[in-house]
């Protein structure tokens, strides 16, 4: 398969738009910028680009403790358990554990998978209404606004990242809005991040931390003094599907 | 003209008269809604983030800019934010009484119902105070990030006692 993803559509249709994020994020202009989170008043740009560095190696065997976090952060799941008539491959699901088996040697780990916050979301290319989106920092999210339900980015999105909810819901949290026939995901605990910027960990970040095992690095990629951006340069990442050429958001080592 | 009043047809007239004034002395009798109060003032001036004429008019346009906005763009101001409001108007959900927003008593409810224009806000935002939620971040423009960032006011203890005095409104 090509390394080279034909993106003259995407340049066609974005253009204007894709000219002015060029020129925003020259090179060197934010090196020695303090990480510090923005005022709440002030809009997210391009400047930043949050992304997660995931070591599966120090993922914990059979350990779910990402996915309780993200269910208690967000108010899915078992947290709100408020979908009675649908099968459990129907309900939310914001981030999954998955295993991996090598079935020549039996070796299994395995890793958390969510919303992969592509720089070219499939999703994003497919929402006829425009409630599948991108902000300038790159995180991916839904506008339940304007979200028809008709879940079109669910059939693109090749991580099966998103959920589609078929029943009232009640006691939302207030950080999380969903509701009843419209799609979501994984935010990048985006309230974290407009709270804290650089210095904010997502929920599951936290609980894998609380729970020893600090598999998760959160961080801005066009920051080469992060945390993350470090881990990168030394160790590398792999991109789930890295030949769909999507520039993932969400980065591991160990697979 | 006399001979149009035969008793027969003052007798229709008169009934069709009391039918007529049934709808008009119902409509006299339908009460105003009931509105809740909030829960603390915005300042001492103004009990809500606008003047109350202004935010019984337009609510709806200053919730639709801030909600593209912190859908957008991250800006995530507390002086319009539907999280606010709700901390304000709506009680806290105490042991045994949950004011929901298909209720009467819920603040947006009491008057939605009664202009009969119905909001689809609660089906995917929560209608109710988180538990730990502060109530009345308003009061006196007080609370982290209220406004903006930059233009925190301090307020002193004379505005504090005079708005608590003045009552919540």
């Amino acid at each position: 398969m090509s390394e080279h993803v034909d993106t003259s559509r995407r340049r066609f249709i974005g253009g204007t738009a894709g000219a002015a994020a060029g020129m925003s994020i020259a090179p060197g202009v934010f090196l020695n910028q303090v990480a510090q989170a923005k005022p709440a008043d002030q809009p997210v740009t391009s400047e930043n680009r949050w992304g997660m560095l995931i070591d599966t190696n120090k993922c914990g065997d059979g350990c779910d403790a990402c996915v309780r976090g993200c269910m208690e952060e967000n108010g899915w799941g078992d947290i709100n358990d408020s979908e009675p008539h649908s099968a459990p491959e129907q309900k939310a699901q914001w981030i999954r554990i998955v295993e991996l088996r090598d079935t020549r040697t039996g070796y299994a780990h395995q890793l958390p998978l969510m919303c992969q916050h592509c720089k070219h979301p499939p999703c994003v290319d497919v929402c006829p209404t425009g409630a599948s989106m991108k902000r300038a920092d790159g995180i991916v999210l839904v506008d339940k606004h304007i979200c028809i339900g008709c879940r079109y980015c669910m059939m693109a999105c090749p991580y099966k990242a998103r959920s589609f909810i078929h029943e009232d819901l009640q006691d939302q949290l207030v950080v999380a809005p969903r509701g009843k026939g419209t799609v979501e995901s994984c935010t990048l605990c985006v309230h974290r991040v407009d709270r804290d910027g650089a210095d904010a960990v997502p929920a599951c970040a936290e609980a894998c931390a609380a729970e020893g095992h600090d598999a998760f690095v959160f961080g801005d990629l066009n920051d080469p003094n992060s945390e993350i951006s470090r881990q990168l340069a030394l160790h590398g990442g792999t991109e789930i599907r890295a030949d769909l050429g999507l520039d993932l958001g969400v980065r591991y080592r160990g697979i | 003209m006399t001979r149009l009043f035969k008793p027969l047809q003052s007798l229709v007239l008169a009934v069709g008269m009391a039918f007529l004034a049934i709808p008009l002395l119902a409509g006299a009798e339908v009460p105003r809604p009931d509105i809740p109060q909030a829960n603390a003032r915005y300042s001492e001036a103004q009990g809500c983030v606008e003047p109350t004429e202004e935010m019984r008019k337009n609510h709806m346009e200053y919730i639709l800019h801030q909600r593209d906005e912190t859908m957008r763009q991250g800006v995530r101001t507390k002086q319009y934010s539907l999280e606010e409001c709700i901390n304000c108007h709506v009680p806290k959900p105490e042991s045994g009484k949950i004011v929901r927003s298909d209720s009467k008593e819920h603040f947006c409810s009491s008057c939605h119902s009664y202009a009969a224009v119905k909001i689809d806000c609660f089906s995917c935002h929560r209608d109710t105070p988180m538990p730990d939620a502060e109530p009345g971040m308003h009061r006196l423009g007080g609370g982290k990030g209220h406004h903006f960032t930059e233009t925190e006011t301090e307020l002193t203890a004379d505005v504090l006692r005079a708005a608590t005095e003045e009552g919540l409104q």
